[in-house]
């Protein structure tokens, strides 16, 4: 039973590991970067896979979400309060240390929140959101439910876009390094890369350290029937609204981290985080791995978007993700990395043997 | 002591009057039946009954507390469960794990305490899947604890569908068309579950179109035409009852 839960995560360390060394061994330590990246996105791949896979609810909105955490974080660590110290509830904010005194560009001394403390405001934030939103939209069902969520990671699109606070089009950028532990840097330094790779990496082992016990446990398998038969799940003795609006919540807090720590890695966020596309990409991803497979959209995620990061798909990188995610709803609705998967040629035979009797 | 207390439920769907003004009371540990040609509005009493929708106006108490009105969980958790015309098992799960979804109410782990694998929760874990266990061989289908769900034989999907309900713990028993889609020897064994159930003490309330196995096994017999009440009584009394004769075989044959 042990063995069993801990063994994929086992092997999973060990690909980190070589993939580190072979990037390092064939030289190619740029490669790093884009891998760190796609550990990011993979926070919010799995947060995503809980609601859409297991619990049966669909967000085509996640990137809001991200985008959230991304922005309020990146907000937060660089919004200079200097010009305001003299007011009484920025002393009372340094007098907590949850501010900071740094320097910008030029050498000039501002004075910003602590990236812990901005990193547990954009949870934060996330969390209420998700929680408010989510409350009335997940009465909806199916095809509803993709709009509506669809609606909401436009309107955090057009907020992004919009507001000059935000940076407007071009984003917040300069968002400093976040010392997680002393000894342990969110940053884009070159110096630091291998170090960063572990970090995005350790985190997402222990997100899907996390998660799998989840599946496992009494609330996974409350999930699992509310996905399978919503009525009988609720005759049970499960309250389906609240389960539903609380993964929808845990998945929001996924994408949120994902986008708290990308920014600091990336050093600034820009809108196209939060399109529309993007939220497809991360459905396309869930999709392909098979929709209720853990493992299957992580390392789907895992090649996709560091294909995607490197460049591979030029200039049609989201028409290949919206590709990918016709194909699948059109001949695997049910997702393609699945476990059936081996038994469907077998099927595909025996209807035809069937056919041919008839 | 009457463990349900029914008295004067009305729910229309548009013009129709699917149930109305239904009094009737199910005494605890009785099997009772609830019967009545195709249309009578027995499902929706049913639905009514476990919460699936809410009655135009009448009361339910159960077990000393009015329960008309509220969600299918919460009237779970006060002790009712039930079982579906149309199989409605959880799919893609094992038979041993559906029924451990039975557990729900009895056990509590909540998402923190599952993600991180808490000491306690594995217990409760652990207890849970023995007491399904125990669940299934008191039915009689623990060799299939392992099997995927919807890949069981029909008969024994309805008998896990009981079981499922069974986990619950339940004072009262719903059993919507249990021996539906059985053949003569699964339905009498059917049968016999039903009333084994109702030897350990749980009171059951049962709609079933099939009426060797409800003259059979139930205490007592409501009779539903057109949403309304015709008859209530032991499975003799209704039996005789001119006015259930006349809407099973017609008037013309009286």
């Amino acid at each position: 039973m042990l063995r069993s839960r801990f063994a994929p995560l086992l092997a999973f360390v060990v690909l980190i590991v070589c993939v580190q060394l072979l990037a390092v061994a064939a030289d190619k330590p740029q490669y790093l970067t884009q891998l760190t990246m796609t550990g990011y996105y993979s926070l919010v791949i799995i947060g995503l896979c809980m609601l859409i896979g297991y619990a049966g609810q669909i967000s085509i909105g996640h990137a809001g979400f991200f985008a959230i955490g991304g922005y309020v974080s990146a907000f937060l660590a660089t919004y200079n309060l200097m010009p305001h110290k003299e007011k009484a509830f920025t002393g009372i904010l340094s007098k907590t240390g949850l501010l900071v005194q740094a320097q910008d560009l030029y050498g000039a001394d501002i004075l910003v929140f602590h990236p812990w403390a901005a990193c547990i405001a954009a949870v934060a934030v996330t969390m209420l959101i998700a929680y408010v939103i989510g409350g009335p939209i997940l009465k909806l069902k199916g095809h509803y439910l993709a709009m509506a969520t669809l609606g909401f990671g436009t309107i955090i699109y057009k907020i992004v876009l919009g507001t000059s606070l935000f940076g407007a089009a071009d984003g917040l950028s300069d968002i400093p390094g976040f010392r997680i532990l002393p000894g342990l840097e969110v940053s884009g330094k070159s110096s630091l890369r291998i170090h960063n790779y572990y970090i995005a990496w350790g985190i997402v082992v222990l997100g899907m350290l996390l998660l799998s016990n989840l599946i496992n446990s009494r609330v996974g398998r409350a999930l699992r029937s509310i996905h399978s038969a919503e009525d009988a799940a609720n005759a049970m003795g499960i309250n389906t609204a609240r389960y539903k609006l609380n993964i929808f919540v845990l998945s929001a807090v996924f994408a949120a981290l994902g986008g708290v720590f990308l920014t600091h890695y990336n050093g600034g966020i820009g809108p196209s985080e939060a399109s529309i596309m993007k939220s497809v990409r991360y459905v396309a991803i869930v999709a392909i791995g098979g929709m209720a497979n853990l493992w299957g959209a992580l390392s789907m995620g895992l090649i996709l978007n560091f294909m995607s990061l490197r460049g591979y798909f030029g200039s049609y990188d989201d028409a290949v993700f919206g590709i990918i995610l016709i194909i699948i709803m059109l001949f695997a609705p049910e997702g393609l990395l699945r476990r059936e998967l081996l038994q469907w040629p077998k099927k595909l035979f025996s209807s035809k043997a069937e056919e041919k009797k008839a | 002591m009457s463990l349900l207390e029914v008295r004067g439920l009305c729910k229309r769907f548009g013009g129709l009057q699917a149930v109305g003004n239904v009094c009737f009371s199910v005494q605890q540990g009785h099997i009772k039946a609830l019967i009545g040609p195709n249309g009578a509005g027995k499902t929706t009493l049913f639905n009514l009954l476990s919460g699936v929708i809410p009655p135009d106006s009448g009361s339910v108490q159960f077990d000393g507390a009015d329960i008309q009105g509220m969600q299918p969980f919460q009237i779970a958790e006060k002790g009712i469960s039930r079982t579906f015309q149309h199989i409605r098992l959880f799919t893609h799960m094992t038979a041993l794990e559906n029924i451990m979804i039975g557990r729900h109410i009895h056990s509590r782990a909540g998402f923190l305490a599952g993600m991180l694998n808490l000491p306690w929760s594995g217990k409760e874990q652990k207890i849970v899947r023995q007491r399904a266990l125990e669940i299934m061989s008191f039915l009689g289908i623990a060799d299939h604890a392992g099997t995927d769900a919807t890949s069981l034989a029909y008969g024994q999907q309805r008998v896990l569908e009981l079981g499922r309900a069974l986990a619950c713990e339940p004072k009262l028993l719903l059993l919507d068309e249990p021996a539906a889609g059985l053949n003569m020897r699964e339905t009498a064994e059917m049968a016999k579950l039903i009333s084994k159930i109702r030897d350990t003490g749980v009171t059951v309330l049962i709609v079933e179109h099939d009426m060797s196995l409800v003259m059979n096994i139930s205490d007592e017999i409501v009779v539903l035409s057109y949403g309304e009440k015709i008859a209530d009584g032991t499975p003799l009394a209704v039996q005789k009852d001119p006015e259930v004769i006349k809407v099973y075989l017609g008037e013309e044959e009286c």
